[in-house]
């Protein structure tokens, strides 16, 4: 086992310097296509106002706020998005929060990306159902949808067609910052015709932190993170199915293959989580939810380490993910609360009733705390581990000036690529840590919930603060 | 100020996380059988001492996200 773990490390070690390659195609396309990030507020076509009144939706009235704002301010540099526009350059914060989004298809190199299944539903509209592909990397608008960076937008101006395909002036969506109901928020805008609309935000949960909010459509899409999720249970089905079988088939033999090298990993959280944490006695009936969670977190953190295809999506780094997987530990661990449990959540014994009045508000609280702050430690955990990755990768772009000083990039290759693959290897202990943290974390507010009353002699750190 | 705060909550989580590492290690040394215990004591630690960090990192992203 221990020369199989090594060969796993070597061959990480060497990928994680071909991400640094693979990424910079892929950044370089990126740039190539202008990562526009304006401040100024261009001013809107008035034509196209009067043209389109009669179209009015509910959307417009923030529509026509922004509308406002636009003329009222920065009317010294009224700049169109379908104006020809000089390049940028590389953005970090851009490309870095860009990477770990959620997207429709997963994107390779340049105009290169596996196209995922689309379904979106659009209230009053109906079904739009295809292939990422079909949106032809930008170039093609399809029912009113467009994709931006690899993520489903709709146009939210009224007058653009909202009916089958539309041909766009070109594949940029420019991504300008507009007061949006007394808020400064990121919004795209497309060009079609000559002129500008503007895009509604996507529709995800991750889409309020990176910018979201209130959409006209809901996204039931295969996005890259539902794809890996899906991956990662298939994986996990098949391989525990094939293994349970050996179990029965070979019972009492010693384990061989694939069974052999999960084996520790078994052994390792019934005897080092579940039994400390639970009990001997109950351990049994939350082992496979625990086992579940483990290797689900587990699979879904190494499949994120993976630069490519297969891989590449920041699945436990998404906020949403990570809610269901807190959600989960929630209800199993309070709907097998025991009676001792609930007594010392709601009316703490041996303590003055004063106390209780205290006491009692801050136990309700601890229980959603708790899985509170689950969620927050996977998520950020992985989050932050992919953040401080690109950083590094993008330490060649900054170094290489855009592409501007050849050595430059040579010393940001060398530089980033030895921090990247430093980085990597941490990441892989976090993956291990992150999942072993859930699991036991999730075992031990289950230990607290069904412990038994005359168990107090065996004090652990899981269920100290009962006593 | 997103920054400063993240920074900030990472000076209170290493001094918490590295009094945690401290202790345990002295633990481990004068009681060698009691490792794996202590092992699973200092982890479990240390993660929810880093939780509370994480949410001040959580904050200060959002603070930085929300300037634009």
């Amino acid at each position: 086992m221990k020369a199989s773990l090594r060969l796993i490390l070597a061959v990480l070690f060497v990928g994680s310097f071909s991400i640094g390659s693979a990424l910079a195609q892929e950044h370089s396309h990126d740039d190539d296509h202008g990562h526009e990030q304006h401040d100024d507020h261009s001013g809107h076509d008035d034509g196209q106002h009067d043209d389109h009144a009669g179209h009015n939706q509910a959307d417009h009235s923030s529509h026509d706020q922004a509308d406002h704002s636009d003329h009222g301010e920065a009317a010294h540099h009224a700049h169109s998005a379908c104006d020809p526009h000089e390049e940028h350059g590389y953005d970090p914060a851009t490309v870095t929060l860009g990477h770990i989004a959620d997207a429709n298809e997963f994107h390779l190199f340049g105009h290169f990306a596996v196209p995922l299944p689309v379904f979106a539903y659009a209230p009053g509209e109906g079904w739009t159902i295809g292939l990422s592909s079909m949106f032809d990397h930008g170039h093609t608008a399809i029912d009113g949808y467009v994709l931006n960076h690899g993520r489903i937008n709709r146009v939210a101006t009224p007058g653009f067609p909202m009916d089958g395909e539309v041909q766009l002036d070109s594949e940029h969506v420019t991504t300008k910052s507009i007061e949006v109901n007394g808020k400064v928020k990121d919004v795209g805008f497309i060009c079609y015709d000559g002129n500008e609309y503007q895009l509604d935000a996507p529709s995800t949960l991750d889409g309020g932190m990176l910018g979201g909010g209130l959409t006209s459509f809901y996204d039931f899409s295969i996005t890259k993170n539902v794809f890996t999720m899906l991956l990662a249970a298939i994986l996990l089905i098949w391989l525990w199915t094939s293994i349970a079988r050996k179990y029965k088939q070979r019972e009492g033999q010693a384990p061989r293959g694939v069974q052999g090298f999960f084996e520790p990993f078994f052994t390792f959280i019934r005897d080092e989580v579940s039994i400390p944490m639970i009990g001997e006695h109950k351990y049994e009936k939350f082992q496979p939810f625990i086992m579940t969670i483990f290797f689900f977190v587990l699979f879904c953190n190494l499949l994120g380490l993976v630069p490519f295809f297969p891989g590449s999506a920041n699945v436990t780094g998404n906020i949403a993910v990570t809610l269901v997987l807190a959600v989960l530990a929630f209800l199993v661990t309070n709907l097998n609360g025991n009676r001792h449990y609930w007594e010392h959540v709601l009316w703490m014994p041996g303590i003055p009733a004063w106390v209780k009045t205290i006491l009692t508000p801050v136990e309700i609280l601890g229980l959603f705390i708790k899985p509170f702050s689950l969620m927050i430690r996977l998520f950020a955990n992985i989050a932050a581990g992919h953040i401080i990755i690109l950083s590094l990768i993008g330490l060649i772009f900054i170094f290489g000036n855009s592409g501007e000083s050849f050595g430059g990039g040579v010393v940001g290759v060398i530089l980033g690529g030895a921090f990247t693959a430093f980085m990597n290897l941490i990441e892989l202990l976090v993956a291990f840590l992150q999942a072993f943290i859930f699991a036991i974390l999730t075992a031990s507010y289950i230990g607290a919930a069904v412990e038994e009353h005359h168990h107090e002699h065996d004090e652990d750190v899981a269920h100290a603060h009962a006593h | 100020m997103g920054a400063i705060g993240a920074g900030i909550a990472a000076l209170g989580a290493g001094i918490g996380v590295g009094l945690i590492g401290s202790k345990s290690t002295e633990s481990i040394a004068r009681q060698p059988e009691a490792t794996g215990d202590i092992r699973t004591a200092m982890i479990l630690t240390a993660a929810l001492v880093e939780g509370a960090a994480l949410f001040a990192i959580v904050v200060g992203l959002l603070d930085v996200l929300a300037q634009g």
